[in-house]
């Protein structure tokens, strides 16, 4: 019989979901705004595609409060312990019912790798993405701002490669949901809060 | 106190009374006297019906001034310092002299020994030739620009001259200029309308539209849509409202325009505030009070680009090329050819060559920075392939001085002398043997003009290709129909071809698009590859 652990909290639970409903959402915009297709308009599409932006943003500044306090933020220090053996779990383990390499317990939600993968997002594809993003904003200000030697070029160019390797870790993040214990495990534990481990 | 009140309140009862219709519908009341008409909202405090001075025949243009400058004491020296007077300007930046009597344009060209047709425009009498008296006071036009009857003529031909007894002219073509009662026109002056400016300004390039594509007869009385600000049934601002004048002096220059101006709404009593007919002198630099972004547009963009659209919007088609060296060709019995097109514009004249045409044109874009230099006669110019410029637009994106303004670009092929290297000022209009609208001799059209200008000629010509950038600043739509953002922000942007700006999507990064898509699509396969391997692999184990 499996066991069932509290890992996800409430706060850290809307927090998730908001921002994966907000993401999502700046990825649609984004890529109308990009000219990839046509959803919105261009116009629209950058009204919504800012709303959004500070809409998540808020939301930050409550889910880093949040982590801060509550010391959650320990979840997301990285560790070399195990990173191989669960790497090896994906690429091999995982197809011959080999038995999961980490156990995780409410104190180490994420895996070694889920750590590295989590904490890459938060210093270097989210800073990239909101930093680039927020400069676009104030576009016209930089010269006040004593930005004035700053292109509009290389803060258009990162906010792209931002948006693209959010995108590449959004679909391996849903796919690597399906690897808990059944399929959506993962998933119920995102929405529940309880995980089932073996 | 209580009295006041109880006089008011019967005020109050009588007036409703009245608006319910009182004296008609009670017949005991004794009529009331009829309400007085509305007085007419006058702009003046003089009638000029009631002065001695112009209740007689005048037989002359110059007699009519003779008049108003009894009263008007300082209005023709007044007049005498404008360009509008001497045709002559002096560039302050490029030191270049300017004016109508210098420049040249690939319309029909110059004014050069066609001062008689010309000066039709020229707001005074009698300017026919290079001795014409500029220090005449009763050689200034008041009737040009202070017409209010719509009556007031200045044929071509007659030297600025007005037709006061019908007269055959050209002599011996038995057509009939007919004469105009300048009394009557005299005693209803006014100010300067819509009409008055647009007499010439509507018609520059020699008819309706022609040169400047923002200025046509469809703007004496526009609609909202064609003109925001003209809308003759809505704000219905004159020519003057913006182009304010001061001692008869006129703001606003083709030689020396406003490009970006940073000085903000004009406020009374502030000096220093410069040209009143720049968008901004009434509408501030932030007045996009929705969208703060596109106020960070207008840092860059010249109000204009957005907010006119396009041009020759109210159905008045504007010349778009002009190709001087078709011109001069006869039919079978030796007479001049006009040809138009299904729309019944002219697109061939042997007078003046081949034209193309354009409606509803969407401008050229350029950066500006309000210099212009001349291509003047005295200027060397070498065929090279390219483009002769007639006048050179300064700006560029990183002048700090430069917005992104729509242009009128007018391009064609006009003479050129390639011997001394320099364009050419023909004689085109005149009833004379060397008119090259009379007789199609560019040999007999080309000596004359150039000796009228006072510059060599080879005695050999050919044609080169020219083009002038005429800023675009009328025909201001409703913000309604100001651009959308795809217009310029895609790949088929209206700003193609502006170099040095960053406009996002117009220069999305193709490389970065097809990494980036590919890492997706990699991520992708991935994930579906391993899914697809757990699929098979768990079957097996179970």
């Amino acid at each position: 019989m499996a066991e069932r652990i509290y890992v996800f909290k409430r706060f850290e639970r809307f927090w998730h979901w908001s921002q994966a409903g907000l993401i999502m959402f700046l990825m649609l915009t984004a890529f109308d705004i990009h000219g990839t297709y046509t959803i919105f308009g261009f116009e629209k599409a950058v009204a919504y595609h800012t709303i959004a932006a500070w809409s998540l943003m808020g939301l930050w500044v409550f889910a880093i409060f949040w982590h801060f306090t509550t010391g959650e933020w320990k979840q997301y220090i990285p560790t070399t312990e195990k990173v191989m053996a669960m790497a090896q779990y994906y690429l091999f383990g995982i197809f011959r019912n080999a038995p999961h390499p980490f156990r995780l317990t409410t104190l180490r939600k994420h895996n070694p790798l889920q750590r590295l993968a989590y904490l890459g997002v938060m210093l270097f594809i989210g800073p990239l993405i909101w930093i680039t993003g927020v400069l676009y904003l104030f576009y016209a200000d930089w010269p006040e701002l004593g930005l004035g030697g700053l292109q509009l070029e290389w803060v258009a160019t990162g906010h792209v490669i931002g948006a693209f390797l959010m995108l590449a870790f959004l679909i391996a993040h849903v796919y690597l949901t399906t690897t808990g214990h059944t399929p959506t495990a993962h998933i119920k534990a995102m929405i529940t809060g309880w995980e089932e481990v073996d | 106190m209580s009295h006041l009140f109880k006089r008011a309140a019967l005020a109050l009862c009588c007036a409703a009374w009245l608006a319910a219709g009182g004296p008609v519908l009670a017949g005991d009341a004794k009529p009331e006297a009829k309400p007085e008409a509305k007085p007419l909202k006058l702009t003046t405090t003089a009638d000029h019906t009631k002065f001695k001075q112009l209740q007689k025949t005048f037989n002359s243009g110059p007699e009519v001034t003779k008049a108003c400058l009894e009263c008007h004491t300082e209005a023709a020296g007044q007049i005498h310092r404008t360009k509008h007077w001497k045709w002559e300007f002096l560039n302050p930046a490029t030191k270049q002299t300017l004016g109508k009597k210098t420049v040249l344009n690939n319309y029909c060209i110059s004014i050069a020994s066609n001062q008689a047709s010309c000066t039709s425009c020229h707001v005074g009498y009698g300017w026919k030739d290079a001795n014409f008296d500029f220090k005449s006071e009763t050689n200034v036009d008041c009737l040009a620009c202070h017409d209010t009857t719509g009556n007031y003529r200045k044929p071509p031909g007659l030297a600025g001259n007005v037709v006061t007894k019908d007269m055959e002219f050209p002599p011996g073509s038995g057509r009939i200029l007919k004469a105009i009662d300048l009394s009557k026109i005299a005693q209803k002056v006014g100010k300067t309308s819509r009409d008055t400016c647009g007499a010439c300004h509507f018609n520059g390039g020699g008819g309706d539209g022609v040169k400047h594509g923002d200025l046509d007869s469809s703007m004496s009385a526009p609609e909202k849509e064609l003109d925001v600000h003209m809308d003759a049934t809505g704000l219905d601002f004159t020519c003057a409202t913006c182009h304010k004048a001061s001692s008869h002096d006129v703001a606003g220059s083709r030689y020396t325009p406003t490009a970006k101006d940073a000085k903000g709404a004009h406020v009374r009593g502030q000096t220093g505030m410069g040209n009143p007919a720049t968008c901004v002198s009434c509408h501030d630099s932030a007045p996009h009070k929705k969208e703060a972004r596109l106020n960070q547009h207008a840092s860059k963009i010249a109000c204009q680009t957005c907010h006119i659209p396009s041009f020759a919007r109210g159905g008045v088609a504007t010349k778009m090329t002009w190709d001087w060296s078709t011109a001069g060709k006869r039919d079978a019995e030796g007479k001049h050819i006009v040809t138009k097109d299904a729309k019944g514009r002219i697109i061939y004249e042997s007078r003046k060559g081949s034209f193309t045409v354009g409606e509803n044109v969407i401008p050229e874009y350029a950066w500006f920075n309000g210099h212009v230099e001349y291509t003047l006669l005295t200027d060397k110019i070498e065929k090279t392939g390219q483009l002769t410029p007639i006048n050179k637009l300064g700006g560029s994106a990183t002048d700090g001085k430069s917005m992104i303004w729509p242009m009128k670009v007018f391009r064609g092929s006009q003479p050129y002398d390639p011997v001394n290297k320099t364009l050419i000022t023909p004689h085109t209009a005149g009833n004379d043997d060397t008119g090259f609208w009379k007789n199609l001799d560019w040999d007999k059209a080309i000596p004359v003009g150039m000796k009228d200008s006072g510059a060599p000629y080879s005695g050999k010509f050919e044609f080169i290709e020219t083009e002038m950038s005429w800023p675009i600043t009328h025909m201001v739509a409703p913000k309604e129909k100001a651009l959308g953002c795809v217009e310029c922000h895609s790949k088929e942007s209206r700003l193609a071809g502006i170099q040095g700006i960053y406009i996002p999507v117009r220069d999305n990064n193709r490389l970065l698009d097809t990494i980036g898509w590919g890492v997706v699509l990699l991520t992708l396969l991935g994930v579906l590859a391993h899914g697809a391997l757990r699929i098979v692999t768990g079957r097996r184990h179970s």
